[in-house]
């Protein structure tokens, strides 16, 4: 059974933020996901967010245990999970007390009041009761007995205890959440069929739960309106929601399928790489080999085995994991292998801040190697673009023999988004050098005169027996050799070769004002902040402002210059202390590169974008 | 790939065109020729045979092997070997490697490599001592013993190479000295064709920095007085006139005269290096006198590509995903008109 709400004409938004936030055991992410997913399959354009506590059991109640989920749906295109919050869920006093500091004032708070006892009061280190002592007067609060209401519920549902009435508390706020925004119950009651197909009285435990959220929302004087948000602008197709480390997984996948390479993955967990292991694991069927190592390096060292035996050769990794691989990533750019190295950014230095997000890994990707090592250096901008920047890695990485390193972070890569599903057909052909047959006079270091990329002869090739290493070689016949003159020409030659890849990838492009005053630049991840606080300045009436967002790195589209100079003013925003406008600088040396920079661990905030921008103007 | 085959290559076959260039006398020429001797006899096409090594003077051996080889950074040679088998199970696939490749900075890769039983055979060149940088201690340099970086003598305790893999669950270990061309060609072989991690260790003379420093086991003179060369099924005899055996007393392997105490070669053990429990081969390992060589240990078990094609296979033909594609449409996915 599913119900829709046809009482009140509701009132029609553009944009809603809503986060819900409990106890870890409260299923948060459940039902976050669950609204987010009701919501992009009505046709809203939609990010979300997950805040996970980073101890695995922390105790109940406890601040430290608080998980939450945040969601951005639009009836206008929505690039970013949202800043501040128009509704906040919170589950108990812990969560509220962690929270409260998103939510706009005048907005609204759902409690489940049930919960707000002396014990939880304690735990989350409330002196005072805040439902009572005032101190949210400047909200909208809507408390509800949440935990009684639930077990009222289910007073007839045989074969439950407690634990799992106590569980499915999170429906009834869902199913209030789902009546103020006028969507459907159906897509969670077929979940739930799905999910406890052999548990019906789950089945009938949990729609009955979120059905009376539903229905006690809808006779609630409390909310006095519900809101719609109407179905975003998107471009027709299949679509589906998905995170960044699962697109991540998926352009691989893609890419051995379309290149025909058996897909190896030499890894060890950190994160907030893990999910790319995690998703690949389960692709057997596709053939994939992925291979936990005992540590980074063998991660990245069964990977050059791989690559050298002929396979679409990947390892994955966060910042000190990249760390610890920087001297085999050179060795697989001495012997001039196809190896995609992806590096999901987290906090930094050392351990760092393992859960938040940085983009602080850019010098190490691009220079954090002895001797002169140029790689190719990609990052994705959003999470659905995981999957085209996974995708371009691999391609990049056979076509010109090299390892690439590609750059995500942890906020795209545990956010998602709206993903317009890609059949491998409509993607790019990809080409590798493999030479499967002897050739007389054959040397390993033969080259493409065009791309400069080496042969790939894999073991198994009769005639072809050749030997690579890390010592430098010949640049005729490959073998070891120390000659002066030699070593320069080698050097040149691998500078050159990545240099040459300009001609393989895109223009880069200009948003908004394609001349003017101010030209935003940004890199990687930050592509949705960005975006939609120059999107919203151009709104506002600044006609000229331009934005420029850098997926290729190492090397730059060749128009860069060109683009830089069509603005009077540019600025590099990012989120370290300003490694992408140190390379700029190194690069275009005639422009003066304001910066924006944050190190907190989070992203930009639209707000002290505008700010900044306008400044400027 | 099997023995069976046609035996199609000699000795040539296997040299490469560059130019040896370890110390003249360096028993380390001794495992190359014993290496290029036994390739022919192993049945395998060239094309299928790959050397990766690390760093040392050892690890310049993939160099002159005309076959594929790796020649890669200081102690990584267990990932890429690995890597390499895993992409395909079709090749010979040999790790180089030194004391201090394998056992300081590759150690981790080392006991993990012997863990995970791939198909790979490992050599390891063990001549108690960084030869390449000119002569440091090793971890299995004596204490004791005057290096240049020990001056003073070694105040480290050594490991012992074989006690290290039995521990890492090594199913195939052999020791052998670096003057036995002969029963290292053999043991090559052996190594080849079991199935599963074989490890290697060659008691190798530095004639530059460690000259002698297994002598007193391996010299033509003491060697079969101190040594006892160990097969499979066969009773524990050593001796220069084969008179002295082994038996076992309470814990302990005892060496006894043959005719003496009315000891007969029936009271002797009998080797058997496919048993599954490694208590007899530690055993035999960490035995002063005789130093036991030959295969010590060759316990058939399951391989990990073994079972990773097993799984594979049964998910293969159970997934309803074929193509990338059936995944990608596949679950909730919605529409957008
Ligand atoms: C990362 C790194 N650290 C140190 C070295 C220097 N190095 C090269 S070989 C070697 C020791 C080699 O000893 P061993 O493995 O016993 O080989 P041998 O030369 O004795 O055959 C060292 C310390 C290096 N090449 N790379
Ligand atoms: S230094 Fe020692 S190990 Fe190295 S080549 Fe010379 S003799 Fe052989
Ligand atoms: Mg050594």
């Amino acid at each position: 059974m599913s119900i829709e709400s046809k009482t009140l004409q509701p009132e029609e938004l553009q944009a809603v933020v809503i986060r819900f936030v409990g106890d870890s055991g409260d299923g948060m992410q459940l039902t976050g996901t669950q609204f987010s997913d009701t919501s992009a399959m009505f046709g809203n354009d939609i990010a979300t967010f997950p805040n996970y506590p980073s101890e695995i059991r922390a105790p109940q109640g406890s601040l430290y245990g608080v998980s939450g989920f945040q969601v951005h749906i639009g009836s206008v295109e929505v690039s970013t999970p949202g800043d501040s919050v128009d509704l906040l869920v919170a589950m108990n006093p812990a969560a509220l007390k962690t929270n409260l500091y998103a939510l706009k004032p005048g907005h609204t708070i759902i409690v489940d009041k049930d919960s707000f006892n002396k014990k939880n009061l304690e735990k989350a280190f409330y002196t005072t009761n805040p439902l009572e002592d005032g101190s949210l007067e400047g909200y909208r609060v809507i408390e509800v007995d949440m935990s009684t209401l639930t077990k009222e519920a289910l007073k007839d549902v045989a074969g439950l205890d407690n634990k799992a009435i106590t569980r499915s508390k999170n429906m009834f706020a869902l199913g209030m959440v789902y009546w103020m925004y006028n969507r459907s119950t159906d897509h969670t009651v077929d979940f739930f069929n799905k999910k406890f197909k052999n548990k019906p009285e789950l089945v009938e435990a949990n729609t009955k739960v979120l059905n009376a959220g539903f229905y006690f929302a809808e006779t609630l004087e409390l909310i006095p309106n519900s809101f719609t948000v109407s179905p975003a602008k998107m471009k027709p197709g299949t679509y589906r929601i998905i995170m960044g480390n699962t697109a991540t997984a998926w352009g691989l996948l893609a890419a051995s399928e379309k290149s025909g390479l058996e897909l190896f993955l030499g890894s060890y967990p950190i994160t907030p790489a893990t999910d790319i292991l995690h998703e690949l694991v389960k692709h057997k069927h596709f053939g994939v080999k992925a291979f936990q190592a005992e540590d980074e390096i063998a991660g990245i060292t069964s990977a050059i085995g791989a690559a050298f035996a002929g396979d679409l050769a990947i390892t994955t990794t966060s910042g000190p994991g990249l760390a610890l691989k920087g001297e085999a990533l050179g060795l697989a750019m001495m012997i001039e292998l196809p190896l995609v190295v992806i590096n999901v950014q987290r906090g930094g230095p050392s351990t760092g801040l393992p859960t938040k997000t940085e983009q602080s890994d850019l010098l190490q990707a691009m220079y954090g190697r002895n001797g002169e090592s140029p790689v190719i250096v990609i990052a994705a901008g959003t999470p659905a673009d995981c999957f085209n920047f996974a995708y371009e890695a691999a391609r990049l990485a056979l076509e010109h023999m090299t390892p690439v390193v590609l750059l995500t972070d942890g906020y795209i890569a545990n956010g998602s988004a709206p993903w317009k599903i890609k059949s491998v057909a409509e993607m790019p052909e990809i080409k590798n050098r493999k030479v499967t047959k002897a050739v007389e006079n054959w040397h390993p270091y033969n080259r493409d005169p065009k791309t400069l990329a080496r042969d790939w002869a894999v073991p198994g090739t009769p005639g072809l027996e050749h030997r690579v290493g890390g010592l430098e070689k010949d640049s005729v016949t490959g073998d070891v050799n120390y000659v002066p003159e030699n070593h320069q020409v080698m050097t040149n030659t691998r500078a050159e070769k990545i240099k040459r890849v300009q001609d393989n990838i895109p223009d880069l492009k200009v948003e908004y004002a394609q001349e003017g005053d101010l030209l935003v630049v940004g890199w990687g991840g930050t592509y949705g902040t960005l975006h939609s606080a120059v999107k919203e300045i151009t709104e506002e009436g600044y006609k000229n402002i331009g934005f420029a967002h850098f997926n290729y790195i190492n090397p730059m589209p060749k128009n860069t210059e060109e683009v830089f100079k069509k603005f009077k003013k540019i600025i590099v925003c990012e989120l370290n202390s300003g490694q992408f406008a140190f390379i700029l600088r190194a690069n275009f040396g005639k422009f003066d590169f304001q910066q924006i920079n944050k190190v907190q661990g989070l992203p930009f905030s639209n707000d002290e974008l505008i700010q900044k921008f306008k400044q400027l103007l | 790939m099997e023995a069976t085959a046609v035996k199609k290559y000699t000795y040539k076959d296997f040299v490469s065109d560059q130019e040896v260039r370890w110390c003249p006398g360096c028993d380390d020429y001794v495992i190359l020729n014993s290496m290029q001797k036994a390739l022919p006899e192993m049945g395998v096409e060239k094309e299928n045979v790959v050397f990766v090594s690390g760093i040392g003077c050892s690890s310049r051996f993939p160099y002159y092997m005309n076959t594929y080889g790796v020649h890669s950074i200081h102690g990584r040679a267990p990932g890429i070997a690995s890597g390499v088998k895993l992409a395909n199970p079709n090749l010979s696939v040999w790790i180089i490697t030194g004391d201090g490749d394998a056992m300081a900075i590759g150690g981790n890769h080392f006991i993990h490599v012997l863990r995970r039983n791939i198909d790979l055979n490992i050599v390891l060149f063990n001549n108690e001592i960084y030869g390449l940088t000119k002569g440091q201690f090793s971890p299995t340099s004596l204490v004791g013993q005057k290096t240049k970086s020990s001056p003073y003598g070694n105040t480290q305790p050594p490991f012992s190479p074989g006690e290290l893999a039995l521990g890492a669950n090594a199913r195939f270990y052999a020791r052998i000295g670096g003057n036995n061309p002969k029963a290292m060609t053999q043991i090559f072989i052996e190594a080849h064709r079991f199935k599963g991690t074989s490890l290697i260790e060659v008691l190798q003379n530095c004639v530059i920095f460690n000259d002698g420093c297994f002598t007193d086991v391996t010299d033509k003179e003491v060697k079969d007085d101190r040594q006892i060369y160990l097969e499979h099924g066969k009773p524990m005899i050593f001796g220069k006139n084969s008179e002295k055996g082994l038996v076992l007393k309470g814990l302990k392997l005892e060496v006894v005269i043959i005719g003496e105490n009315g000891i007969t070669e029936k009271d002797l053990l009998v080797h058997d290096a496919k048993e599954k429990d490694p208590t007899l081969h530690q055993m035999l390992v960490r035995l002063e006198y005789p130093i036991a060589t030959g295969i010590i240990r060759a316990f058939d078990d399951v391989t990990l590509e073994e079972r990773e094609d097993e799984l594979t296979k049964k998910i293969k033909a159970n997934s309803k995903y074929k193509k990338t594609d059936d995944l990608f449409f596949s679950g909730e996915t919605y529409e957008v008109k």
